[in-house]
């Protein structure tokens, strides 16, 4: 009887330990929904349409790029800053050039800052949508089209928010380069030419 | 078997069994707790002399006393990088020896399995096989983390040297050697076994308490201790969920970190104070649970507030929960989350103010004693109140962003880990001495520990308030002339403390060969739980009929 007792107790003390085991997995996704839903981090928001609404005050936009270690790209923005009324869809390009011999599959991550700023950066295109590849010294220009929300302005937190700042930082992407290889070793991109023979500059 | 409670171990060769079988085999819960705490000693003396080390390199400013422990035959340039790993690792390893091969086998191992079963009149622990399991597993641990000691980590150079928080991109990238797998091994079988003694201690002490005793009438030690055994099963698997995303972003080509394939480096630090907020409440909850036996016994009075006492501990604990980003200011909040974790973190300061005073409290108006074991847990109060205040400071987010790593977080957790855990561990041992061992401890040698202990911590960390405030960071292997002066009596402080830790070895050889028989209460009314009831030591088996409580 006793024994029994006991061996619940344990039993049920255990199912909690399993169930904060599987919260702490369950953390991953859990997390990227919680920076997406509420911009935490300055994660921008993305959207199907361009405003419909514009508004007179303006805001600045300032532009930063970075690669990471390993990446043989020079990234650098196309402007520094534009100055865009809130709700006013906007074009930006930023440049990115192949320094090395070899194709390189890049994908970028970005943030902004002021972080509170996230949620209401809204990119209708972007070139960190999608991964971008550059053959051996290729010279890319990397487009995005974004607005500010109009919403911001019904967030008195975000009254005294005149410059935001939005940054990319471009690292290579071994799992596209190693997928790009391998179709090529099938012949599916057999029309392409072989990145060897491109040669360097 | 009734009636073997008036027998002495000595007094039962046919229950004890052979040398072999009692300490490797053991289920007993005073074996047990007698293994955990020797193995907190050996932990303990490696661990302190990391920190001898550590505090000699820094006595002064340059590179110059790791050098000599060093391949003499190495350029000059590779033996200063060869120490400077060396530093790093040392600061590693003498945090996690500390917290979880000394302060928690000490105190939930060791007096957790020699004094929870007799406070609450149980004959032992629930489930006395696990408990072998959970000590052993510790021993599995101890051996991983000495391999990942001697194993390559930072490229050619030996252990881990991230800091014990583990954070990628340190513990993923840039440490390629396989120390870093080892430690992580490590720490899963130290988590492990934790879990499983914490799901032993709440099992005994639910279902096994004598009759008559209610919760509400459960010491506060083994309250301490049921709380505690929670905030383990709760925060643990966090931790343990945590490194196993670090072991399989190293080994297979997981990216939850890494932010280059769309990791996030920041969760992990999410995760690890998840569990890292937690775990400093459980290394101090038993340390509040036995300085409030000590105070009550040596004021002869009961605790003061003995429902508020336990309910703070319940209310330290669940808060302990809500207040983990206090540790990462600095990583880029918002500033409503700083206010909340501010505010969440300040709220701390009212239950365990609740158990500072009414410490004060039983001590007011009561006929205080002022044996060496009262020593010990008034330092302990007094200590983990200065630790207390700084942390106050710290809880705000502002000023943390001026403090973040610097020396002051250092003097900060030292004052309540260093000066406050540890001082409980002590205090314990000398409350608990003659009743587990069955002879009186020598009461010079004890004295000396505690004074010089006392005046050696202090002048080790009080001078690190004052760095802290000038800027000087932590982490690092050297430090500008400006901070000289501090760091040189911070080393001569603990030149002191070594001669204080000498005098707890030489009083325990002491209280040894002077064999001073003891007897079953040394401390006279006061001293009301059921342990004392016993004789010292107990017996083998002990409450094998249950005690009735009124």
């Amino acid at each position: 009887m006793k024994v029994s007792k006991n061996t619940k107790t344990a039993l049920t003390v255990g199912l909690v330990v399993a169930g904060m085991v599987g919260m702490s997995f369950a953390a991953v996704p859990l997390y990227r929904i919680f920076c997406q839903v509420t911009g935490f981090g300055g994660t921008t928001q993305r959207a199907e349409f361009a405003s419909d609404i514009v508004l007179d005050r303006k805001i600045t936009v300032r532009f930063d790029s970075s690669t990471a270690p390993g990446l043989p790209w020079k990234f650098k923005p196309g402007q520094i800053s534009e100055e865009i009324n809130i709700g006013q869809s906007a074009l930006a390009y930023y440049t990115a050039e192949n320094l090395s011999d070899e194709l390189i599959i890049g994908t970028a991550t970005y943030n902004v800052v002021p972080n509170k700023a996230g949620l209401y950066f809204r990119k209708i295109e972007c070139f960190c949508f999608t991964e971008q590849v550059l053959e051996p010294g290729e010279k890319a220009e990397l487009p995005m089209t974004f607005f500010i929300d109009p919403d911001i302005v019904n967030d008195r937190n975000l009254d005294d928010v005149t410059t935001i700042t939005i940054s990319y930082s471009f690292a290579r992407n071994e799992a596209a380069e190693a997928e790009y290889y391998a179709a090529l070793d099938e012949g599916v991109l057999s029309d392409r030419p072989k990145p060897e023979a491109q040669g360097g500059n | 078997m009734a009636g073997t409670a008036t027998n002495t171990a000595e007094h039962q060769d046919d229950h004890v069994p052979s040398f072999f079988v009692r300490w490797f085999f053991s289920t007993n819960h005073k074996d047990i707790g007698t293994l955990y705490l020797v193995f907190a000693i050996l932990a303990g003396v490696i661990g302190g002399a990391m920190s001898g080390l550590i505090r000699m390199e820094l006595m002064d400013p340059g590179v110059t006393f790791l050098t000599s422990f060093t391949d003499q035959n190495l350029p000059e340039a590779a033996q200063l990088d060869a120490a400077k790993n060396f530093y790093n690792v040392l600061i590693t390893y003498h945090g996690l020896i500390m917290i979880f091969f000394m302060v928690m086998p000490a105190l939930i191992g060791g007096f957790g399995n020699w004094f929870v079963p007799l406070m609450i009149g149980a004959p032992d622990m629930a489930f006395p096989r696990m408990n072998n399991i959970s000590f052993w597993l510790y021993g599995a641990s101890a051996l991983l983390l000495t391999l990942s000691y001697f194993a390559p980590g930072y490229g050619e150079q030996l252990g881990f040297g991230g800091g014990w928080v583990l954070y990628p991109p340190l513990s993923t990238e840039n440490i390629t050697g396989p120390s870093m797998d080892l430690l992580i091994l490590s720490l899963h079988l130290a988590g492990a076994s934790s879990i499983l003694g914490a799901i032993n201690f709440i099992t005994t002490i639910f279902n096994m308490r004598a009759p008559g005793m209610t919760l509400h009438k459960m010491p506060l030690f083994a309250w301490s201790i049921l709380i505690t055994a929670f905030l383990l099963v709760l925060s643990l698997p966090v931790l343990a969920g945590g490194i196993t995303m670090l072991l399989t972003d190293r080994m297979f080509n997981t990216a939850f970190f890494d932010w280059t394939a769309g990791g996030d480096p920041i969760l992990f630090q999410h995760l690890f104070w998840f569990f890292g907020h937690p775990e400093v409440y459980i290394l101090i909850l038993p340390g509040f649970g036995i300085i409030s036996h000590i105070v009550s016994t040596f004021s002869k009075k009961p605790i003061f507030g003995y429902l508020g006492m336990a309910y703070a501990m319940v209310a330290i604990g669940f808060v302990g929960f809500i207040v983990w980003a206090h540790h990462m200011y600095t990583v880029g909040m918002s500033v409503n989350m700083k206010a909340y974790f501010t505010a969440a973190t300040l709220v701390i300061a009212v239950p365990t103010g609740i158990k500072v005073f009414s410490w004060i409290a039983t001590m007011w108006g009561g006929s205080v004693e002022f044996k060496i074991p009262m020593l010990w847990a008034i330092g302990f109060i007094f200590l983990f109140t200065i630790g207390g205040v700084t942390g106050v400071v710290l809880a705000n987010a502002g000023i943390d962003h001026a403090l973040h790593d610097t020396y002051y977080v250092v003097a900060h957790f030292h004052y309540v880990l260093s000066l406050g855990a540890v001082f409980a561990i002590f205090a314990a041992w000398y409350y608990w001495f003659e009743k587990m061992f069955g002879i009186k401890y020598n009461v010079f040698f004890a004295g000396a520990h505690f004074w010089l202990m006392f005046i050696g911590v202090n002048i080790i960390f009080m001078p690190q308030h004052f760095l802290g405030l000038q800027g000087m960071p932590r982490r690092y292997v050297d430090f500008p002339e400006a901070f000289a002066l501090w760091n040189h009596v911070s080393t001569w402080g603990y030149l002191i403390t070594v001669i204080g830790v000498l005098a707890f070895f030489v009083g325990i050889v002491a209280s040894v060969l002077q064999r001073r028989k003891g007897v079953a209460n040394p401390w006279g009314e006061g001293a009301t739980t059921l342990e004392w009831t016993l004789p010292s030591p107990p017996p083998f088996h002990s409450f094998n009929e249950l005690p009735k409580i009124k």
